[in-house]
């Protein structure tokens, strides 16, 4: 589950993350079911600020207008 | 032009040639003819000595009379620009090799609809003249047009009204930026300062996004092509959801390109949505107005694209502490629950039942033994009644009423006859309280009346 979980991108783990809190917000929920949803959400939590920790801007400078060259390394 | 030739000995009848155009020629004014006496003193031929401001008015005289500097158009750089208090401008007008002093009343500066200023390129309406005070010859200007700038300007309103009439600024056609962006093209010059600063807000606020730069001229006649090529390469990318097209701050001529109407229509062709971002705050663009948002400067621009980290972590802390108190109110909730079921199972339990069965039992119990108890009592005084009885049909009884009873002593046998008994048997008497032995006699007959 938890490898399954660090593949999410940020932005699909916060808005889970928020969607989890609803959830569990609406209520009519198992014991289980309510202890599943926590311990997902507090994973996703997790998730996401390891994600913002780790982040660092990457910049691709594109090949001037006019060649033929795809990438080129800024 | 002649030159003026007022070194000629001459000069006295020269003011009287035809055709010259001194005013002066009246000799009227003795200050400002002044040829007199007092180069009587050299004692060689006479000069003529002027007053400075008789020379003055002659020149002053010279070019107002000249049709060609009294409507002049003159050309150059603007410099030494001042305004007075009184509200005049005083500038120079000059160009590489040359400098003329320039003055506009402020009657005529009043209805300028533009700034001037150091540097400006200009052109002035005017006449020449000069000031005695100083001597020096001057423009006084009429009008003041920036050159260029005016031109420019009437193309930038002409394709802004035109692009508009065309809906292309419309408000429907804005489209909203995604929240979280995950590739990020950015068109600019890659030598410019606003690129840094657009890289160090998105590295400071949202470090999770793709850059993809698209390399451009961003000022210059190459600048319009190669913007809208690089805006085309990068919106054509498919890891790209947001564009973001800057350029630091400029004069009016070095933001030229992003009035482009090329430039205007491959941002309104775009796919993606178009930050804009040009110059600084004051500086209004086509390009700004076509953007899907304008942001005021490079560093907005990158503002306005990505979410702020801070925020973000702010929302997941949020997250995080609701999970938390949704579980313990969750916990809450059951524990309530468990206590609710707990009390209504106390509120049904058979135990009271329990008792009343016991209860009940004990009535019962205690009703048997009382009929038991009656049973015996009842079932002792018959007794005692069939004992009564019992004893009055004993012979024990009869013996009180002198009755005896007479048995043989060998044999217990009750001797009821005579001839049950003979001379020397011994029986046994019984009598009321007791027994007692006797001897029988020898006979004496029957007793009468019993046999």
């Amino acid at each position: 589950m938890s490898s399954e979980l660090e593949t999410l991108s940020f932005e699909v783990a916060f808005g889970e993350l928020e969607a989890t809190v609803q959830r569990l917000e609406a209520g009519d929920l198992t014991l289980e079911e309510a202890i599943a949803l926590y311990e997902r959400g507090m994973r996703l939590a997790s998730h996401c600020n390891h994600v913002l920790d780790d982040a660092e801007l990457e910049v691709k400078q594109l090949a001037p207008a006019g060649s033929q060259a795809d990438l080129a390394s800024p | 032009m002649t030159p003026i030739q007022y070194s000629l000995p001459i000069f006295p009848s020269r003011a009287k040639e035809p055709g010259s155009r001194t005013p002066d020629s009246k000799d009227s004014d003795p200050e400002s003819s002044g040829p007199g006496d007092s180069g009587t003193g050299f004692g060689g031929p006479k000069f003529r000595v002027w007053t400075v401001t008789g020379l003055t008015r002659y020149i002053k005289d010279l070019l107002e009379l000249d049709p060609e500097l009294q409507d002049v158009w003159l050309e150059g750089e603007i410099s030494n620009f001042s305004r007075a208090t009184s509200g005049h401008l005083y500038f120079t007008l000059k160009d590489a090799e040359a400098a003329i002093q320039c003055v506009m009343w402020r009657t005529a500066a009043t209805v300028l609809a533009w700034q001037p200023e150091h540097g400006a390129a200009a052109q002035a309406r005017g006449h020449i003249s000069i000031y005695p005070p100083r001597g020096s010859y001057q423009l006084y200007v009429d009008e003041l047009h920036p050159i260029g700038l005016g031109d420019l300007h009437a193309r930038f309103e002409e394709l802004r009204e035109r692009l508009r009439a065309e809906g292309l600024f419309g408000v429907e056609r804005k489209r909203p930026l995604p929240v979280f962006p995950r590739g990020l093209g950015i068109v600019t010059s890659p030598q410019a300062a606003a690129l840094q600063d657009v890289l160090n807000v998105l590295r400071r606020r949202y470090p999770l996004i793709g850059v993809y730069l698209a390399p451009t001229a961003v000022q210059g006649d190459q600048a319009p092509p190669q913007i809208v090529a690089a805006l085309q390469a990068v919106d054509a990318r498919d890891d790209v959801d947001l564009l973001l097209l800057v350029r630091g701050g400029g004069s009016l001529e070095e933001l030229w390109a992003f009035n482009d109407e090329r430039v205007a229509r491959a941002i309104a062709a775009c796919r993606h949505p178009v930050v804009c971002g040009v110059g600084h705050e004051t500086d209004f663009t086509i390009a700004d107005f076509v953007a899907d948002v304008r942001a005021p400067t490079p560093s907005a621009a990158a503002e306005l694209a990505v979410p702020d980290q801070t925020d973000l972590r702010q929302q997941i802390e949020a997250c995080a502490r609701q999970l938390v108190g949704l579980m313990e109110r969750h916990l809450g909730q059951l524990r309530k629950a468990w206590e609710q079921q707990q009390r209504a199972l106390q509120r049904l339990s058979p135990q009271a039942r329990v008792d009343t069965r016991r209860q009940q039992a004990d009535d019962l119990i205690q009703r048997a033994s009382r009929a038991l108890a009656y049973g015996l009592a009842l079932r002792r005084s018959r007794l005692a009644g069939l004992e009564a009885r019992l004893a009055a049909l004993s012979p024990l009884a009869t013996l009180e009423r002198g009755y005896a009873i007479v048995r043989r002593s060998d044999n217990g046998a009750v001797v009821r006859r005579v001839d049950q008994a003979h001379a020397g048997d011994a029986l046994t008497i019984r009598v009321q309280d007791g027994e007692f032995s006797a001897s029988v006699q020898p006979p004496a007959g029957p007793a009468p009346g019993t046999g």
